[in-house]
């Protein structure tokens, strides 16, 4: 059996070669960075290197780099920091409807437990954040926008340039949540007005465990774990100095492969979704068609199945795919970004994403428009939806 | 996966029985929603028995919906064929869940799905025969929140 992985959103293996630059920070070089001998010293200068791989790929400086155990700390620290130093300055906060939950949720933290207040913008039915509407809901109390570069279930990459330029003239602070965008798009943090930036080293083929965030120098947030005196006092607990190796290493490379991963992935994306519209009748594609969609990333609604099924199917042909259909989740609501464009309930729970990445390839993609019609078909076939949607269109 | 469901779970979903539908059913049932991402329909087809009990003497059933749907469907259809109506409301989703070794319990109402269209579908045949009918158990609230 073939064996197609379609789920680089959800996460990537690590590659080998990332792997092989963090070994020796397990067993050989284990030092801890804050002691003064000279092996803790190879520890200290492999955060340091990392640091600067890191900076120069976002033209940033080293100083604007902290490591963090994940994406959803880096969101956390963002927007419990900014708050914790600017409340004499205001206490409200503007994000999107269709940001990660580690936005979400902290949003709603924000409101229950620190005082705060949170907008929630709405977008348009392809996924993409409207500035008017940003203009709209800024107040003389906005200190924070937070925007995600672009979204982790249909790929719609947002204004950001123009939404941090809005804020940079405004002197409100913007955060965006670049833990998808980061891994296949050229991000220059400086040219975009980024005031903080969040990312993942397990979402660019480094590690699980090790996270980035970015803050603009010169910039005033409360620090977010306290302790020791790691990265600066802001955020103490001892280095994960191989997660860390693993994250320099992974973003490096990544980039290095860009120029030629990025035209190559959106082909294949394409050839995807042009395949699955013209062999599925009534399959309709989630998100934007153009380059506001990230290189990677198909997201359908295949009305009358249910995406938890979907998945099975797949998975017992040898795909590995994701959905934002509420079977899946163990919440039973459906994903709250799909609802966000506007999609029926129905449209929702048969939404099926598949995320491509290193390792797909041509083949893998011609197989999966080979399976992916006869699954939907015969789960089409003992369907009372699928018969009723038939009706109502006047085609039964 | 999230949930792992039971090795019987997933052989029904894979190869569901009694998948279709009877033309002029003598009972026809529906349940859940599909804000909720399931739906079922149970068709019935009841042999008649003058002075004896009458049977099921075929069913089929439709359903939009999870693994779980899917072989809750499979697994009650099977249970209630060539059974006598009588023993075919006696069917309690637990009984269904039961004999699918189990369901994680956020599926649970999936189960529950198949008891309810089972039974819509009795009321319905009962309905067209002219008989009293059974008192439904109150199923709403399950379905407002998509859950048991």
């Amino acid at each position: 059996m073939q064996n197609v992985y379609l789920d680089y959103a959800a996460t990537t293996p690590t590659d080998p070669e990332v792997l092989e630059a963090m070994k020796p920070y397990f067993t050989e070089f284990f030092g801890n960075p804050s002691s003064v001998y000279s092996l803790a010293g190879k520890s200290r200068a492999a955060i340091e290197k990392a640091r600067v791989q890191v900076a120069t790929a976002l033209n940033a400086l080293p100083e604007e780099i902290f490591f963090t155990s994940s994406g959803t700390e880096a969101d956390n620290w963002a927007l419990k920091g900014t708050l914790e130093k600017l409340r004499s300055k205001g206490s409200h906060v503007i994000t999107t409807k269709i940001e990660h939950h580690a936005i979400l949720h902290t949003g709603n933290y924000l409101e229950k437990v620190e005082g705060g207040s949170v907008t929630y913008l709405p977008v348009d039915g392809e996924g993409r954040v409207r500035l008017e509407d940003l203009k709209a809901a800024v107040t003389d109390k906005t200190i924070l926008v937070s925007v995600m570069f672009a979204n982790n279930e249909i790929g719609t990459i947002q204004p950001i340039k123009a939404i941090g330029e809005f804020c940079r003239e405004k002197g409100i602070l913007f955060h965006t949540d670049a833990v998808q965008a980061a891994a296949q798009l050229d991000i220059d943090v400086g040219a975009l007005s980024i005031d903080m930036m969040s990312m993942s080293a397990h979402k660019m083929y480094g590690p699980k465990g090790t996270g980035v965030f970015y803050v603009r120098k010169g910039l005033k947030l409360e620090n977010f774990v306290h302790g020791g005196g790691q990265e600066k006092g802001r955020r103490a607990s001892t280095e994960n100095i191989a997660g860390i190796v693993g994250m320099g290493f992974a973003i490096e490379r990544m980039k290095v492969r860009l120029p030629q991963e990025k035209p190559r992935i959106s082909g294949l994306r394409d050839r995807l979704i042009e395949g699955v519209l013209k062999a599925i009748p009534h399959a309709k594609l989630n998100g934007t068609r153009d380059d506001e969609r990230l290189p990677n990333n198909t997201n359908f609604s295949l009305i009358g199945v249910e995406g938890e099924t979907l998945l099975l199917d797949l998975d017992s042909k040898g795909i590995s795919a994701s959905t934002g259909s509420a079977c899946s989740s163990g919440s039973l609501d459906p994903s709250h970004v799909l609802m966000a464009i506007g999609l029926t309930h129905e449209q929702a729970h048969g939404s099926l994403r598949m995320t491509l990445g290193r390792g797909t390839t041509e083949e893998q993609i011609d197989y999966v428009l080979e399976v992916l019609p006869e699954i939907v078909a015969r789960r089409r076939s003992m369907s009372p939806l699928w018969e009723d949607y038939l009706k109502k269109i006047g085609e039964k | 996966m999230a949930l792992t469901y039971s090795e019987k779970v997933m052989e029904h979903f894979s190869n569901p029985r009694n998948v279709g539908e009877i033309d002029n059913p003598d009972g026809l049932g529906e349940a859940g929603n599909p804000r909720c991402g399931d739906i079922m329909k149970i068709y019935l087809k009841v042999k008649d028995n003058p002075g004896g009990a009458a049977v099921i003497e075929d069913v089929k059933f439709k359903t939009f919906g999870c693994a779980s749907a899917i072989a809750s469907s499979s697994m009650a259809t099977e249970m209630i064929k060539g059974r006598t109506v009588d023993e075919a409301w006696d069917l309690t989703n637990t009984a269904v869940a039961d004999a699918l070794d189990g369901l994680p319990p956020i599926k649970m109402h999936c189960s529950v799905l198949a008891e309810e269209a089972i039974h819509k579908a009795i009321n319905d045949y009962r309905e067209k025969r002219g008989l009293d009918l059974i008192p439904m158990k109150d199923y709403g609230d399950e379905h407002e929140v998509c859950a048991v």
